[in-house]
């Protein structure tokens, strides 16, 4: 589970079989654009400028990379529980609906209270849709992958009834969208950068929920859950404390995002909103094998490929679907790659060979 | 809808219903095999949508309908057979696999697709049952499409052929316990790769539907999510595959009560209408769910049924 410290061979391990698994899917990548007449090398620098090629296309991806921090959050941390709760989606649109219902019922308060009411209010609502699966599967048995999944097109269709109804702007006429949270309530940009606060915000709570899981008492707790249900309980750990906690400090990760994507970029709740950064967040927390610290930097790598599309259609006159085929292929290449973890010998521990009492040698 | 009044709102609703089950009947019944063998498949979204595309695409190029429909079970197959060969592979979680080949599927389909969002596909034809009838309504909502027939007759062919036929025990017992199944001499991963291919066939006509037949074009909004929510529909329906043609017209008909009430002048929440199967769903599950005991029903090597 470690990515860094602890074990060297365990991290060159973690590092090697998922930069292997992205060359294997670099070259199928590069035979699909092939077989489409471009030229692969040329795709390749193509989509590398523009992710990281220059300090504009790396705030690009920073940007692009907010969100997905967020929501992986929200599948990395039940996972030590040893839940699969993919219901990132619907939390961060409860949570976008909560900021801009906030920041309406607060007008004439100074910015910096209607910001941090906004914060909390899509935290605590996104924290509450996810503690419910939780809940569902602690007290009633109702698996949690299904009733996050059913809690994602809940969440949809309670957005679409809100923006076309009761939280409709009439102003707005191109699509239905909410009331706008207010000019001066924004959230603005990063001094010296053209990315918005959310990036810290993602940032932070990757590290904080990365310390709580691997360095307290309660992620210790935790993963002896994930380890083993009955054995816990035995233990004394307060199982459904654990699980509501847990999964309401996930819910609310996601929906800091929707109150990021909300109160420092749209302004308004619309479908705008339904992008799929949940269902991506699933995959970048599968693909950092639920390590909160991990998720940073391969929310960056699809955040990354998601600012290169436009790029590609313009230099390459291939479809913006095209980083989308080049995302799917890594995800599933980099999922299958999942049972080369401790095949390989250079990687294992050196192991102590059972001995006579002479001198321990190191296994062969 | 004026001559019929109030009357239109079941009739319409009705005749939504059939049409907007279809795409939920087959990616169901889909599921439905593929849980059967014991793993989910969540990727049935990005098959369905590559199954509308491929069908279209067919479809226009050739000016066979029916053949689009043939290759857009195809391409759910090799989207089915990517799927069980990942999962075959130890410690590879298959909700995740199913989550990324529907964003790999969605993306393939929107890259091949491009070139067919402007033309005219021929369709796929329809069976007309309201010709007695002088009344329009009537007449629209008779008009049954063939597939659907298709798919009512398949549902109860597939329980029978589950129960009564060596291929049917076979999926049945490798999803129960794959241990005990190998005991038997099943080659576990084979029999799971056969009911996944299976189901990735059912699920791509379900998307040639879409493109061939209702709404009838090719565009990267064609599905509203039927493939993703075939999961929750066949859980409704117990891994029955005839309750999943049951489950299929009630998720059909909820998406087909807010337009049919919208034009007798009920405009408010029509999107609440569309959640009305989930919270259904949800709902029952909540009510037969136990800490103690899995669903009844449920092929117990299904992970998200432990």
């Amino acid at each position: 589970m470690r990515l860094l410290g602890g074990d060297p061979r365990g991290a060159a391990e973690a590092l090697t079989i998922p930069a292997g698994a992205l060359a294997v899917s670099l070259t199928l990548f590069g035979i699909f654009v092939a077989l489409a007449g471009a030229n692969p090398l040329g795709v390749y620098e193509t989509i590398y400028s523009g992710a990281f090629g220059s300090w504009f296309s790396w705030q690009n991806t920073l940007q692009r990379a907010t969100p997905l921090m967020l929501t992986a959050l929200c599948t990395a941390l039940p996972a030590r529980l040893g839940l699969v709760v993919i219901g990132a989606e619907g939390a961060l649109i409860i949570g976008a609906l909560a900021t801009v219902a906030i920041a309406v019922v607060l007008p004439g308060v100074s910015p910096w209270i209607v910001i941090a009411a906004m914060m909390l209010a899509g935290m605590s609502a996104g924290g509450l849709w996810i503690a419910l699966a939780g809940g569902l599967r602690y007290y009633r048995g109702v698996n949690e992958t299904i009733s996050s999944l059913l809690l994602n097109y809940i969440a949809i269709a309670v957005m679409n009834h809100a923006v076309g109804g009761p939280m409709r702007d009439p102003m707005v006429l191109h699509r239905p969208s909410s009331w706008h949270v207010g000019e001066r309530n924004m959230v603005g940009l990063i001094p010296g950068m053209d990315v918005h606060w959310g990036l810290v915000f993602g940032v932070v709570a990757c590290i904080v929920t990365y310390v709580l899981m691997q360095h307290t008492v309660f992620g210790f707790a935790a993963s002896i859950v994930g380890g083993n249900v009955r054995a816990a309980r035995m233990a004394g750990a307060p199982v459904g404390r654990l699980i509501l906690v847990t999964c309401f400090i996930a819910g609310a990760a996601a929906g800091l995002a929707g109150a990021t994507e909300i109160a420092a970029v749209h302004g308004r709740a619309s479908t705008s909103l339904v992008v799929g950064y949940g269902y991506t967040g699933i995959l970048v927390a599968f693909l950092a094998r639920q390590n909160p610290l991990a998720v940073i930097p391969v929310a960056i790598l699809f955040g990354g490929i998601d600012a290169a599309g436009g790029l590609l259609q313009r230099w390459h006159d291939l479809p913006d679907a095209t980083v989308h085929v080049m995302r799917g292929i890594i995800f599933l290449v980099i999922l299958a790659s999942e049972p080369l973890y401790g095949r390989f010998r250079v990687f294992q521990q050196a192991v102590v060979a059972p001995s006579d009492g002479i001198v321990p040698t190191e296994a062969t | 809808m004026e001559a019929l009044g109030w009357w239109g709102v079941p009739l319409a609703v009705l005749g939504g219903a059939i049409r907007g089950s279809t795409p939920f009947l087959f990616v169901s019944l889909g599921e439905c095999l593929t849980e059967k063998s014991g793993r989910i498949n969540l990727g049935l979204e990005g098959t369905l949508v590559m199954g509308a595309m491929s069908g279209y695409g067919v479809s226009y190029l050739t000016g066979w309908p029916w053949l689009g429909v043939l290759v857009a079970g195809m391409c759910g197959m090799l989207l089915g057979a990517v799927h069980a060969s990942i999962c075959a592979r130890p410690r590879v979680n298959d909700i995740a696999v199913g989550i990324a080949l529907m964003l790999f599927g969605l993306g393939l389909a929107f890259y091949l697709g491009k070139p067919f969002i402007q033309p005219k596909a021929p369709r796929l034809p329809a069976m007309q049952f309201g010709w007695w009838s002088d009344s329009p309504q009537v007449r629209a909502a008779l008009e049954v499409n063939v597939l659907f027939l298709i798919g009512a007759v398949l549902a109860p062919a597939l329980l029978w052929a589950l129960y009564n036929t060596r291929w049917g025990l076979a999926l049945r017992a490798v999803g129960d316990n794959a241990d005990a199944a190998r005991t038997m001499g099943y080659a576990v991963n084979r029999v799971r790769l056969l009911g996944t291919v299976a189901g990735g066939f059912l699920a791509g006509i379900g998307g040639s539907f879409l493109s061939l037949y209702y709404p009838g074009s090719w565009n990267e909004a064609i599905s509203s999510g039927q493939g993703l929510m075939a999961v929750a529909l066949v859980i409704f329906a117990r891994w029955d595959p005839l309750l999943c043609l049951v489950a299929a017209l009630l998720f059909g008909g909820a998406g087909a009560l807010g337009p049919a009430l919208q034009s007798v002048g009920i405009t408010s929440g029509y999107y609440l209408f569309n959640a009305a199967p989930y919270v259904l769903t949800l709902l029952l599950m909540i009510a037969t769910s136990s800490t103690q005991r899995t669903l009844r029903g449920a092929p117990s090597e299904l992970s998200v049924t432990k």
